[in-house]
């Protein structure tokens, strides 16, 4: 299905001066329907049916019947499903911020006239067009506890052997560190974008007035970057709380369930046992927790950012 | 996702489909070192960040008799194309490949299309209900994409199109990312050019075609790189959509090999290779775009 990230802040309509044309409203609908339905049709509709659906029990085939609330009060009871918001949350809570930290890293460094900066930028972006299934191979391959590169390194230092994404502690580990293989690219292009953006005048005025590198950056640059920070932040966990694609691909939710996430038990509830009442119904629930989550850092973020001011 | 209307604005926001980031760094304040302590941290960095393509490479080279060897080593003991013949003579990778290949084509000509015909419609043209089409179109970029999948697959289902290729098409024709995209590039545009059109007798779909649309390309490749990265990559969609393994798409394809071929790792690196490398090569073409596309995916906001 599109993953696109989301636009978020759209500018306000121009006040158009010109006068209405009589026959504009067929042109403007003209342009705009073919799209709109196709959207519309493919997001609108299965959504709402979909809600319909979380209040059902429905296997595809058999009749419909209707449940009430069961599915949604069946939630709270389903170790599966706290397992699975577990690792999702463990996940996340691995990610974002080594994500943001990697990226501005990386940014920084980058952001620089040095020798060979075509080639780190490229080292650094070109793992950003490699697909989950695709990547999800590679980290079986490179982290397999018999032949894989990672315990070649580790044996090479006398270091002890690890079972990798065959030991339930550290499955989701490596599923965070190739899914940063992967994503530095975003975090890192973003803050490079943000850091080319700090005025130059700024910067050159602190150095004057006699501050040194590490109080340039503390104090003036990260000040600016701190919006675009929340934004990642905010872009990286929804996609964090998403988390399937390298899942199916290296681990398909074992060993033991150690690396289920939300989204792999959706995937797993309606596609597998079948239960497509109770598959949305989750779903339903994963949505408000993320929104919830969206609108409750956009808040805090403008009553801080209003406090500064 | 936020309040689509109000978002504390980045700094970086006003340039969505521009080249953002491309442009050389500023000189640095002080003298160019003749060695940058900085490469003491970017060498390592990019020899970790390449290190699974190289693994990737030669592994596909390698003779499957190597993965037993013990201690395992990084070079192949010899170079062979077995694993690329095992692949091309055992699995239907050629077929998914063309299959992928149009999925691609089909949705970036189709997102192009109608993309920029409602995007410039929400930009420029002033209908009743415009407002109404464009915010249900903003809430739309708020629905994830795991709530959709069971009616989606249902009704495909029903219409006869799971396990078609189609079915792994139609969810790209058109997205709200797409028409968002296009229609803030074509707000940046300046009316002036479009009003000489329109007092040149031009009508408002000649004026689109002639005088707007040549100045979009660079809008139009941003929006292709990511229709071409998300329909190329995708996997959960032809996952739930297709199970007939002749409509396969390669990232579909690869995942099979994973239950079925476990072991035979030149085979299945051979295929992540045909997976990967023409992204690659584009990526390495068309870097400069490529970098700017993943910067304003992030500068929506």
């Amino acid at each position: 299905m599109t993953t696109y990230p989301s636009p978020v802040r759209p500018p306000t309509p121009r006040p158009v001066r010109r006068r209405r044309v009589p026959g504009e409203a067929l042109a403007g609908w003209g342009f705009v329907a073919p799209a709109l339905v196709v959207v519309g049709g493919l997001t609108l509709f299965p959504a709402v049916w979909a809600l319909v659906l979380s209040f059902r029990r429905w296997d595809g085939f058999s009749p419909q019947v209707g449940v009430g609330t069961q599915n949604y009060r069946d939630l709270f009871s389903d170790p599966s499903l706290l397992g699975a918001a577990l690792h999702t949350v463990l996940y996340t809570a691995m990610f974002v911020p080594a994500s943001l930290l990697l990226g501005l890293t990386l940014a920084t460094a980058l952001n620089r006239r040095i020798r060979f900066i075509g080639f780190y930028r490229t080292a650094v972006f070109v793992p950003f067009v490699v697909s989950a299934a695709a990547t999800g191979i590679l980290t079986t391959y490179l982290f397999s506890p018999q032949f894989g590169l990672v315990n070649n390194v580790l044996r090479v230092l006398h270091l002890p052997q690890q079972g990798w994404l065959e030991d339930s502690g550290q499955a989701m580990v490596v599923i965070t560190i190739m899914s940063l293989w992967g994503q530095a690219a975003f975090t890192t292009v973003i803050y490079l974008a943000a850091l080319q953006d700090v005025p130059h005048e700024t910067v050159e005025a602190a150095r004057i007035d006699g501050a040194n590198s590490f109080q340039v950056t503390w104090r003036v640059v990260w000040p600016q970057l701190r919006p675009v920070t929340v934004f990642v932040g905010v872009y990286q966990t929804l996609q964090a709380l998403q988390l399937f694609d390298l899942v199916y691909a290296t681990t398909r939710g074992g060993p033991l369930e150690a690396t289920q996430t939300i989204v792999y038990l959706i995937w797993t509830t309606a596609f597998q046992q079948l239960q497509f009442g109770y598959g949305s119904a989750i779903a339903y629930a994963l949505f408000v927790v993320t929104l919830a989550v969206t609108v409750a850092v956009t808040v805090t973020q403008r009553r801080a950012a209003r406090r500064t001011r | 996702m936020t309040d689509p209307t109000r978002t504390p604005t980045s700094p970086t926001a006003r340039r969505v489909g521009a080249p953002a980031v491309e442009g050389p760094p500023r000189p640095p304040a002080r003298r160019r070192l003749p060695f940058s302590p900085w490469h003491l941290l970017l060498l390592p960095v990019a020899v970790v960040f390449l290190l699974p393509f190289a693994e990737m490479f030669l592994t596909s080279f390698s003779p499957a008799s190597d993965i037993t060897r013990i201690p395992p080593g990084f070079w192949p003991s010899r170079f062979t194309l077995d694993g690329y013949e095992r692949l091309f003579a055992e699995s239907g990778i050629l077929r998914w490949l063309g299959n992928t290949v149009v999925v691609s084509v089909v949705s970036i000509a189709s997102h192009l299309v109608l993309c920029s015909l409602a995007g410039y419609g929400f930009a420029r043209l002033r209908f009743p209900g415009r407002e109404l089409g464009f915010l249900g179109i903003l809430a739309t970029i708020m629905i994830p994409s795991q709530l959709l999948m069971v009616p989606t697959y249902v009704v495909f289902a029903k219409l006869g199109l799971v396990n078609d290729l189609g079915a792994a098409i139609v969810p790209w024709l058109a997205s709200a990312f797409g028409i968002f995209l296009m229609r803030q590039f074509f707000l940046s545009l300046p009316a002036e050019l479009e009003e000489a059109g329109r007092v040149d007798g031009c009508s408002r779909l000649q004026v689109f075609l002639l005088v707007v649309l040549p100045l979009a390309r660079p809008a139009m490749a941003t929006l292709a790189i990511f229709t071409l990265l998300g329909s190329w990559n995708d996997l959960v969609w032809p996952l739930v959509a297709i199970n007939d393994e002749q409509n396969f798409t390669l990232q579909l394809g690869l995942t099979t090999f994973q239950g079925t071929r476990r072991t035979d790792w030149s085979l299945l690196m051979a295929g992540n290779v045909v997976a990967t490398v023409p992204l690659i090569v584009l990526f390495l073409l068309a870097q400069k775009q490529f970098v700017a596309t993943m910067a304003s995916a992030g500068l929506k906001g």
